[in-house]
């Protein structure tokens, strides 16, 4: 395989990024980077097939607007990964800050572990587009705000609370989230609904569990063990009376 | 946007300001140079128990007579000096920054308390509010604090920062939105023992300085962040609250959280929130709070701002990213994100 090494130390997002970009024109097929350190903006809107290892914590808006390329990430990641991403993926082993798969449109961002406040806020889907996001813990406040497509799914592992926190999908629209156990119903936001899932609705997240549980090297068993409870939006158009009158 | 970064070490181990330095610079982009700042705690051994007076000239010459005339007339100048600057290129020199090592004369304070602090604070609000083209922009014991418009790197080269030691060190990087970016305005700010550095901005602002000038606080930063050092003033040396119910004051929960509490916390939040009501701090924001003997931080109640804490030995780090933690601390643990409004205190052992 055709495998470029960038050193990242002391280097800013800019020079990092053309580092990225030539890499990509020269036909790499993988990139690693060491020594990430806050760097910003990582592999945004980058084209391709590439997959990209960063060692390190990577800043802001890892893999914005990006289309194509897997990033794996070993260490943390910080605010808004896959922020309107097109397609690819993001791996991250560990944790993130907030709005992680910000304004999403397509691809995949799984988790390990949790991540923070507006989980997959204002995710959307058109056609064949789909957004997901998969997390192997649970999130904090306003999961799926303003949530107009896609698919997020809770896994609740290392015996966390399914969720345990105000506001979940508040002013959602479209799509739906998937939570592993139960939680308590006035949780829920603004125009939303829990329901419990059935057979039918596993099939749609089980392939995601699957491939959660490949890229961390899981048992994905215990992954799908206990009642799955979903979120969707109350109504086809809840929100329909709030800016228009008809 | 702004950065924040700061640490704490609990046995009161030194660190010079190379590190911190490196932590803010790693978040200029939170920044737009104009404005940035460092506090260091122990910075003045040889003058600990004097007031460190720091002030922003003008036009000296024709403004610290009358600096120098309110000290005298409040108390005892032990020592003053310019504060030692080097030539940067990104730092224009708009002001001259000196430093007085004070003591009050508690019997010119008659019935008060706490003498020391009250002439402090009077001696703050009436330069800051009447002598114009000087500005008292620091007044804690054995604290150094350093601003000025620029970059974290070139500020902190302008003052040298790494040749001061202290067990606490604030950072702040400033991207001003509501307000022009000036040296006064850039972070952090300080009264007496407390210095603050926030990012956000607080929309409850003119409710929370009506609120703080009844008590005789005067705003004159021209931007929101002093409120803080003043609320946390009041809370917790004038009325007495502890550092984790001055947040709870501060960043109060919800009424529907407060209405699912047992009866006792109930009870004791309904007060709090009731009492306290004008000093509520709406908008989005994260706080660090120094004061002698440790760092608070926390966020608005919504969680609109980043923190991240970790700990490594005996310091606690409190910042906007965790790749600032480790750019000073490369293995540091317990990396974690508080709950909106949750308090982090990490406190000197007693």
């Amino acid at each position: 395989m055709n495998s470029v090494r960038i050193d990242a130390k002391g280097l800013h997002y800019t020079p990092l990024n053309q580092l990225i970009r030539q890499a990509v024109l020269n036909g790499a097929e993988e990139i690693i980077i060491d020594n990430v350190m806050g760097q910003r903006f990582i592999g945004d809107g980058l084209k391709g097939n590439t997959r990209i290892i960063i060692n390190g914590v990577p800043g802001g808006d890892l893999g914005m607007f990006m289309s194509g390329p897997t990033c794996i990430v070993h260490g943390n990641a910080d605010h808004a990964p896959g922020n309107t991403m097109d397609s690819g993926k993001l791996v991250i082993h560990g944790s993130t800050g907030d709005a992680v798969a910000h304004s999403m449109r397509g691809g995949s961002v799984f988790v390990r572990d949790n991540i923070g406040y507006r989980g997959g806020i204002h995710m959307k889907q058109y056609l064949g587009k789909k957004p997901v996001l998969v997390v192997g813990g649970t999130a904090r406040a306003f999961l799926g705000e303003y949530m107009a497509g896609g698919l997020i799914v809770l896994l609740t592992r290392n015996g966390v609370k399914p969720f345990d926190e105000q506001g979940i999908a508040s002013g959602i629209h479209g799509g739906e989230i998937f939570i592993r156990g139960d939680f308590d119903e006035k949780l829920l936001g603004v125009g939303a609904r829990k329901l419990p899932c059935n057979s039918e609705d596993m099939d749609r997240v089980i392939p995601f569990i699957r491939e959660f549980a490949q890229w961390f090297n899981l048992d994905e068993g215990p992954l799908m063990e206990g009642q799955f409870y979903r979120i969707t939006p109350a109504s086809s158009r809840p929100f329909a009376n709030k800016y228009t009158w008809e | 946007m702004c950065g924040i970064i700061s640490v704490i070490d609990r046995s009161r181990a030194m660190m010079d300001g190379s590190r911190i330095r490196e932590a803010l610079a790693m978040m200029n982009e939170r920044g737009s140079g104009e404005g940035a700042g460092y506090v260091a705690y122990g910075a003045f051994p040889d003058f600990k128990d004097y007031y460190a007076i720091h002030v922003f000239y003008d036009n000296i010459h024709e403004t610290k007579d009358d600096v120098d005339a309110i000290l005298k007339k409040w108390g005892h100048i032990e020592h003053e000096e310019e504060i030692p600057t080097f030539d940067v290129p990104g730092i224009k020199r708009i002001h001259t920054p000196w430093r007085y090592f004070f003591k009050p004369d508690t019997s010119l304070m008659l019935r008060s308390p706490t003498p020391d602090e009250d002439i402090i604070t009077y001696i703050v609000m009436k330069v800051n509010e009447s002598i114009k083209g000087a500005l008292i922009y620091s007044s804690g014991k054995n604290i150094a604090l350093f601003k000025a418009s620029g970059w974290p790197e070139d500020v902190a080269d302008f003052y040298r920062i790494q040749d001061y030691n202290g067990y606490i060190w604030l950072g702040h990087n400033r991207y001003p939105t509501n307000t022009p970016g000036w040296w006064g305005g850039a972070h952090p700010f300080n009264l007496l023992d407390w210095s603050v550095v926030h990012n956000g901005e607080i929309t409850s602002y003119g409710t929370n300085r009506r609120y703080i000038e009844s008590y005789g606080y005067q705003c004159s930063m021209f931007t929101d962040t002093e409120v803080v050092a003043y609320l946390f003033d009041l809370l917790v040396r004038r009325h007495g609250l502890k550092d984790d119910i001055a947040v709870k004051a501060l960043a109060p929960p919800f009424w529907e959280a407060i209405d699912s509490m047992p009866s006792r916390e109930r009870e004791f939040a309904t007060a709090i929130r009731l009492t306290y009501g004008p000093a509520l701090m709406n908008g989005p924001f994260a706080i660090v709070v120094a004061r002698e003997d440790s760092i608070v931080g926390f966020t608005d109640r919504i969680k609109l701002r980043p923190l991240v804490t970790g700990e490594y030995g005996d310091r606690i780090y409190i910042s906007s990213e965790e790749a600032a933690i480790r750019v000073m601390e490369p293995c540091v643990e317990n990396i974690r994100m508080p709950k909106a409004g949750e308090p982090v205190i990490g406190r000197v052992y007693s």
